[in-house]
């Protein structure tokens, strides 16, 4: 069973959300106060949604420097797997574990719904029991998720095949807006090089309960699981 | 000595600026049809103490590049004036 670290900041307000998807699919979760030095033994981190500090200055730009990241830096040097879920994905930004930055909607509004999603990589710890190509129903909510990086970054991205997750065309199947903030390339998430490092706009914590609605989300946290049975067993 | 110094934080150019065209278009239907190209960013005004103009300079810019603007989507400038 892999322990699994919710991080909570002044302003995270997703964070039960993620603990209880966590524990749901068989993990054993546990808050991490930002001001902790260590993530006390942590297998999995993940960074939930909400508003750290505010979002002061800029989403995610004074969380980054707190006493925990330096620990989240450190699990991630290793290997660790980590997942930054909307205000956790523009955190990640911010400390340079993943490359880009999340600006203002292009519509300007906080956008609040359901949206459609295909998952481009299914071999990352948060994504290994999804197909490839998958296509998902998850809610987004958020004022600044529009991923921008500069033209030779995002080129980097597809040519690696780093984009996780990816706002998928309005069709006839479905009904919503294809891209709910004018993001380059439809990108609604991405990984580091590695693959261990994951930053999603959308909320699957929202999308992993019969009572919610959906569920198409709980695949995010029962891969945690997953990946950590494969790695034990093969002894890593 | 101290010094204050004034940081102004702009959206690099070429990036869609939402909240900029939002206010242009504001000032349009306000009957301003001569504004254009609006962008917003942020001034963020601190004292620094140092021993010298140059030094608080390089303090000033060090601040930016770590936490006052975003060295992706923005870029800074910088004003020391003796306080």
């Amino acid at each position: 069973m892999p322990r699994v670290a919710v991080v909570r900041f002044p302003g995270s307000n997703c964070d039960f959300d993620a603990l209880r998807a966590a524990e749901s699919a068989g993990a054993d979760a546990f808050f991490v106060w930002h001001r902790e030095p260590d993530l006390r033994g942590a297998d999995v981190v993940v960074l939930p949604g909400g508003f750290s500090y505010g979002d002061y200055l800029r989403s995610g730009a004074i969380a980054r420097f707190s006493p925990v990241m330096q620990a989240v830096q450190a699990h991630a040097a290793a290997g660790g797997p980590v997942l930054g879920i909307c205000n956790g994905f523009q955190i990640l930004c911010e400390a340079h574990l993943l490359p880009g930055a999340l600006m203002r909607n292009a519509g300007l509004s906080f956008v609040s719904k359901p949206v459609d999603v295909i998952v481009e990589r299914a071999d990352t710890a948060f994504t290994c029991d999804y197909e490839p190509g998958s296509r998902l129903r998850l809610p987004v909510a958020h004022g600044e998720g529009r991923f921008v990086a500069a033209p030779d970054t995002l080129r980097m991205l597809e040519a690696e095949g780093r984009v996780v997750l990816r706002y998928v065309a309005a069709t006839e199947r479905s009904p919503f807006q294809p891209n709910p903030n004018g993001s380059a390339n439809h990108i609604a998430g991405i990984c580091n090089a590695e693959g261990n490092v994951v930053g999603i706009m959308p909320h699957p914590e929202r999308a992993a309960d019969r009572l919610l609605g959906m569920t198409g989300g709980s695949g995010f946290f029962t891969s945690m699981v997953t990946s950590h049975q494969h790695s034990s067993n093969s002894g890593v | 000595m101290t010094f204050k110094v004034h940081v102004r934080v702009m959206p690099r150019e070429g990036l869609l600026d939402p909240q900029g065209q939002a206010v242009e278009h504001a000032l349009s239907a306000l009957g301003f049809e001569e504004a254009g190209a609006v962008r917003i960013g942020r001034a963020i005004e601190l004292d620094v103490t140092a021993g010298s103009r140059d030094e608080a300079e390089i303090t000033a810019r060090r601040m930016c590049e770590k936490l006052l603007a975003n060295p992706v989507t923005e870029d800074y400038l910088l004003d020391v004036e003796e306080d």
